[in-house]
């Protein structure tokens, strides 16, 4: 049986690269229904957080809590309910659109309907057929976001999401965050566009310098707030 | 079940894109041939090669060849950072592992099919009188290269230099494969055939596939995760 959890925590949570800190005593609680804007500038830790929360990086020290379940005692079934979108796109450009959804497809146990509604949510479904090689960066990340999204993740993690998205796929594609936080999964959206993450997210955390600076409940002009939290942090 | 149909996937999935691109397929095989042609021409004399050595140049090519395609194995999931969807999959991460390593043995088997008419032609070798234990040579030689290589390739994917390490590496570990795949042959196609040596030097290669791939099983999702 797949496990469900209804919040994600990270206690105390450091991580190491060699002699470099990436992470330094980070915690974090995240619940169904939360859109979590991590905020920061470059290498401020942002990607390991979502690293750690999608267990492909290790801490250091510390605990990830992903309800009553910690990700070494439950493993492999705990992925089932992880969606990543990371900088890399994790597609294979010789395999078509469809060959590329169906086999993350099959990973997950998935048929084909998974795959036909995938494609037609990327509106990519008059290109299913077609290499990736051959797409534009915007219908890549289309098809990236739902290649994430095909397991119907409880955990959606989403790393620069809106790279290379034209106006109306950013609606889009902001449109089905929010779907996804009101259906109980926990939305945590790292970027560094201050203007897309305004009216998106319902939590800001600041990252900086592989700390947590702030914590708080989404406000309006969020640039402003930005800059008064990085000045003042 | 889980973990055999995920590694069915993998294969599957390396497999639509080889069809596709017949990126490694082709610098294998190519390289392994051209390998055996060049010795043939060093070494054949007037249609008459020196003894034992078409079981050496067997084994070099498919060593320099499994390196070869070892190295574009994995370079396949870099380009993307696929590996990190694949590490990200509902099953164990030790699947990701046997279904490469799955895919690296059937090239070499591929490989191996086209140098042996090749060699026993070139070196008027006897390398098809007894088929039985040297396809045993070949498949316990096979497996424990690709097993060593599959684990060590994976391990440097993010590694700048992983194409001067991966040698490096491997050749040291994996010197026992060849040796053992080189006297096992050696003592098959020799005037006057050995069948009790190659049947030991089969249970070598045994013992060093079985200790090596659960090794590697073992360690690669450790491996692995950063």
């Amino acid at each position: 049986m797949i496990p469900d959890f209804d919040s994600v925590r990270l206690i105390d949570i450091s991580r190491h690269f060699g002699r470099r800190r990436a992470l330094s005593h980070v915690s974090l609680t995240a619940r169904a229904g939360d859109i979590v804007g991590l905020l920061g500038p470059n290498g401020a830790g942002k990607s390991t957080i979502i690293g750690v929360l999608a267990t492909l990086v290790a801490p250091t020290s510390g605990e990830v809590r992903y309800g009553e379940h910690t990700a070494h005692a439950l493993a492999a079934p705990l992925r089932a309910r992880i969606g990543l979108l990371a900088h890399e796109l994790f597609l294979y450009p010789e395999l078509t659109a469809r060959q590329n959804l169906t086999f993350f497809a099959a990973l997950y146990g998935l048929d084909g309907a998974a795959v036909d509604t995938a494609l037609a949510r990327a509106e990519l479904s008059d290109r299913a057929e077609d290499d990736v090689s051959g797409f534009s960066r915007g219908m890549r990340q289309r098809l990236a976001f739902e290649r994430a999204l095909l397991p119907a993740p409880r955990l959606v993690l989403m790393d620069e999401p809106f790279t290379g998205l034209d106006d109306r796929a950013i609606g889009i594609a902001s449109s089905r965050m929010r779907e996804l936080a009101a259906a109980g999964s926990i939305v945590i959206v790292a970027t560094h566009d201050l203007d897309l993450a305004e009216g998106l997210v319902t939590r800001v955390v600041l990252v900086r310098g592989g700390r947590i600076a702030v914590d708080e409940a989404a406000s309006v002009n969020l640039r402003a707030r930005y800059r008064a939290m990085a000045g003042g942090a | 079940m889980i973990f055999w149909r995920t590694a069915w996937l993998v294969l599957r999935k390396d497999f639509a894109i080889e069809v596709k691109s017949r990126e490694i397929v082709y610098t294998t095989v190519f390289f392994a041939v051209a390998s055996v042609l060049i010795f043939s021409f060093a070494f054949v004399k007037e249609g008459v090669a020196p003894e034992g050595a078409a079981a050496g140049i067997l084994w070099v090519a498919i060593a320099f060849a499994g390196t070869l395609a070892l190295g574009r194995t994995f370079e396949r999931e870099r380009y993307n950072d696929t590996l990190r969807a694949l590490l990200l999959a509902p099953a164990p991460r030790a699947a990701l592992y046997v279904g490469k390593l799955l895919g690296m043995i059937a090239l070499l088997a591929v490989t191996e099919a086209l140098l042996l008419p090749l060699l026993a032609f070139l070196f008027a070798a006897p390398l098809f009188a007894r088929p039985g234990l040297l396809a045993a040579l070949l498949a316990g030689g096979t497996v424990g290269f690709s097993a060593v290589g599959t684990l060590f390739a994976a391990m440097l994917l993010r590694v700048r230099s992983r194409d001067v390490l991966l040698p490096i590496l491997l050749y040291p570990i994996t010197v026992p494969v060849i040796i053992a795949g080189v006297r096992g042959t050696a003592a098959l196609i020799g005037p006057q055939p050995d069948e009790p040596t190659a049947t030991m030097w089969i249970g070598i290669l045994t013992a060093f596939d079985i200790i090596f791939l659960t090794l590697s099983v073992w360690t690669f999702e450790p491996l692995m995760t950063d």
